[in-house]
């Protein structure tokens, strides 16, 4: 098995949406919540192609497709809504 | 052999998970929103590719839908940086004190005159 790559892997992953929630929680501008979101749907992709690899099932490649998706619309609503000044 | 393409495919996903670490980590430590949209989308795109290049080495069935995915998302995360750039700067949000240049403020200068 890739045994050692996927712990690698998961744990790196595991950082980034760690270190990507924390910018999502802090803030500090409504804007900075966007973009942490952003970066944290980015890396969401990779975790469940991840854990497609784990479980083995083809399936979860779809539900990274579906969810790249729709983040990627729920991002472009998102800015387009803090672009005229935000609180 | 299939074992040198699991080992590649291994390489590539934890090189993959690490730029994605990078990433966050610049996500986290820069100073205004310009440079954390560049951390934020940049490093997480190339992490994401290398990851689904590597787990497509790793099981060769699955390279149809992940190439999809790339493909999905080379054409959406651009998008989508440069559409949270163009909200901050509408917004006015103020660049970093060590900015030096800002060419869209100086378009608009030049347009308004």
């Amino acid at each position: 098995m890739a045994d050692p790559f996927l712990i690698a892997a998961a744990a790196l992953v595991a950082l980034a949406l760690g270190l990507a929630l924390a910018r999502f929680l802090r803030g500090p501008r409504a804007l900075d919540r966007v973009v942490a979101f952003d970066a944290l749907t980015i890396v969401s992709v990779a975790a469940i192609a991840l854990a497609g690899l784990v479980t083995g099932r083809a399936i979860y490649l779809d539900v990274a497709l579906v969810y790249a998706l729709l983040s990627f619309l729920g991002v472009i609503v998102a800015a387009r809504y803090l672009e005229g000044g935000e609180r | 052999m299939s074992g040198m393409l699991w080992i590649l495919g291994g390489v590539l996903m934890v090189a993959g998970a690490a730029f994605l670490a990078l990433g966050g980590l610049g996500l986290w430590r820069m100073p205004d929103t310009y440079t954390r949209i560049q951390a934020g989308t940049k490093a997480t795109t190339l992490g994401t590719l290398l990851t689904l290049a590597g787990i497509g080495m790793i099981e060769p069935g699955w390279a149809l839908k992940l190439a999809l995915i790339v493909l999905f998302l080379m054409f959406t995360n651009p998008l989508s940086s440069q559409v949270m750039a163009r909200a901050a700067h509408r917004a006015g949000l103020k660049p970093a004190p060590q900015t030096r240049a800002d060419a869209l403020a100086d378009d608009e200068g030049r347009a308004a005159e």
